[in-house]
């Protein structure tokens, strides 16, 4: 894998140059690593601690504190669904299993040809607009069952 | 019939309003102009003094005087960040600023930074708002093309830059410490305090951190006055308020209203049409998951922070959730516990192991293994509320409390239906 460096070496510096003090740069540079690789690897860490002068466990430490980073590869549609309150009072619960049957999945795992990965959110701020979910990040609210399954057809057609 | 009056959604629909050039043609930059050519940053604290503004972050200390804190002596760079973490469960009204309206919360951090001043200002993002940080940046791009943001702002020698900071997923840096040690590029770990962070903040400096509607109610202050935004609302809640209807009801959304003019009742009939298929209310969170949940029956008291304090809850984080007949208060009491454990930090014994331990006996609870002496048990480990770095351990109890003492009954009621499981067997023969 090539390092963040090889890759998008003008994004690193851009980064560097945002904050008064380096070790800002930590999180967004995990972020770079995400959106370069799909998930933060070993490497990634290891880089990122090179870059910033600290340790890759001090790293390893910050990306496994902060739960949207994905540790391991996920599927090319990685869907979060929220879990909390408001989303659960209006039905977060019948659209979980909905996507589960239409997958053929629980909640943390991923399709077998690697398309769909699947996970429990909690609060994604959509509390008015619940139930809802993100797919990669895009926000989709007010779902029913029915149209969850439109969105999945959509995307399994793609 | 409660209506909204609206001073920061008022221009919501404008045409072209994720521009400066809209938002200037709505009257948007006006006020950064006034202070920037008229007022000296006493005179700006002033007016956001005598608009008797509170933080709408969820603790609502005063704005002005958290400003007139700050540490202006030190020498050191002083820095403004705005807190667009939005991670109160129920919570969602910071976004509709950021999505629809984000010059007015550029303008709000301008003459923020310009009072305190401060030429560095964050936006700390909650991770999951994709779309809002996107917004924001091509807003600050966008502005500082246009002269807004940048060196030598309007020719006033005054100097301002805004960054986006994006979280990446933690309630607790929502909490203001929490917040600046993610910042600094850590865990999100809280801090003790003092010091206060406008004494020693981020990266040691003197730090002034306030909520998104906070600083987005700043231009209308400014252009109208303090008096002005004061002479709404009520004596301890003056102004406007986002407040996000969710749950069961028929339009759940973000109204604003001026605190003090319906009650709670009025407010869920009138904005949010009353529950779905008639159902009757069991039970409302008036501020966020975190705040005590009140009963029906105490629905009539009128919307604002001190009548909302008066009978043991909060109006928090302006969230107001809707439960109806048929919710089961044990499960949602779970709900939320299983929420705080999750995103406690671990760096304080009670509120790591408490969190864990409410969540464990309430799924005791609702797998049929209850005990009434659980009941005590919470509540006894509630009583270690205040012992925590930061309040989210609090935040964890209040609700646990709350849901027992309103629904004591259905929380007995579920334990005396345990059937005996096969735990309870095995114990049982085991005793016997
Ligand atoms: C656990 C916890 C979570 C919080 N989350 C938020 C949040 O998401 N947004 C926010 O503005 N304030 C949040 N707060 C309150 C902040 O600590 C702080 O009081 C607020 O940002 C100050 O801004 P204000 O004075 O404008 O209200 C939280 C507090 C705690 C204890």
């Amino acid at each position: 894998m090539p390092s963040l460096r090889e890759t998008c070496p003008a994004k690193v510096e851009e980064i560097l140059r945002r904050f008064p003090q380096k070790p800002s740069a930590a999180i967004p540079l995990l972020y770079l690593a995400w959106e370069t690789y799909g998930y933060i690897s070993e490497e990634a860490m290891i880089e990122t601690a090179d870059i910033l002068g600290t340790t890759p466990a001090t790293i390893q430490g910050i990306a496994t504190f902060y739960t949207m980073f994905p540790m391991n590869k996920r599927g090319k549609y990685h869907i979060e669904i929220c879990q909390n309150i408001s989303c659960h009072l209006v039905g977060a619960q019948d659209l979980t299993k909905r996507i589960e049957n239409k997958l053929g999945i629980r909640c943390g795992e991923c399709t077998g040809d690697g398309r769909f990965s699947l996970a429990k959110a909690e609060c994604l701020a959509g509390c008015s607009w619940g139930p809802c979910l993100h797919i990669n990040g895009k926000e989709y609210l007010q779902l029913t069952p029915e149209k969850a399954a439109e969105i999945l057809d959509s995307l399994l057609r793609l | 019939m409660g209506t909204e009056t609206r001073v920061l959604l008022e221009h919501l629909g404008a045409p072209n309003l994720l521009r400066a050039a809209g938002y200037r043609a709505k009257g948007g930059y006006s006020a950064l102009e006034k202070a920037l050519q008229s007022m000296t940053p006493a005179a700006v604290t002033d007016e956001v003094k005598k608009s008797q503004l509170k933080g709408r972050g969820g603790a609502g200390f005063p704005t002005g005087m958290k400003w007139d804190f700050l540490d202006r002596e030190s020498g050191k760079p002083i820095y403004l960040c705005c807190n667009a973490d939005e991670s109160e469960p129920g919570a969602c009204k910071d976004r509709i600023i950021i999505h629809e309206n984000p010059h007015l919360l550029l303008e709000g951090i301008l003459i923020a930074c310009y009072a305190i001043g401060s030429r560095n200002a964050f936006i700390y993002i909650r991770g999951e708002f994709h779309r809002g940080a996107e917004i924001l940046l091509s807003a600050i791009e966008d502005a500082r093309n246009n002269g807004w943001i940048g060196e030598n702002i309007l020719n006033s020698g005054f100097s301002c830059y805004i960054q986006v900071y994006r979280g990446a997923g933690a309630y607790v840096c929502g909490e203001e410490t929490g917040l600046l040690t993610s910042l600094e590029g850590k865990r999100g770990y809280p801090k003790n305090k003092p010091p206060f962070p406008a004494i020693a903040g981020l990266y040691g400096c003197p730090t002034i951190i306030n909520n998104v509607e906070t600083l987005s109610a700043i231009p209308a202050i400014v252009n109208q006055g303090g008096e002005w935004y004061a002479s709404m609302g009520t004596e301890k809640s003056a102004g406007t308020r986002l407040l996000c209807l969710s749950g069961h009801v028929n339009k759940p959304g973000v109204y604003e209203v001026v605190l003090g003019t319906m009650t709670l009742r009025e407010f869920i009939e009138d904005f949010g049409g009353g529950v779905p298929g008639g159902r009757s209310i069991k039970g409302v969170i008036p501020g966020g998951s975190s705040m005590p949940v009140l009963r029906e029956e105490q629905l009539d008291v009128r919307l604002s922070f001190e009548d909302i304090q008066a009978i043991g809850s909060s109006l928090g984080a302006g969230a107001i959730i809707v439960m109806d007949e048929t919710v089961d208060m044990v499960e949602i009491c779970l709900l939320l516990a299983k929420f705080y454990e999750h995103e406690s930090c671990g760096q304080c014994t009670p509120c790591r192991e408490g969190t864990r331990w409410f969540a464990q006996i309430l799924e005791g609870i609702l797998q049929g293994e209850g005990r009434e002496e659980d009941l005590e048990l919470m509540l006894d480990i509630c009583r270690s509320e205040y012992t925590s770095i930061c309040p989210l351990w609090s935040a964890a109890v209040w609700p646990v409390r709350a849901f027992i003492k309103q629904f004591r009954e259905e929380f007995i009621q579920k334990i005396k239906e345990a059937k005996p499981s096969a735990k309870n067997v095995r114990e049982l023969a085991k005793a016997q």
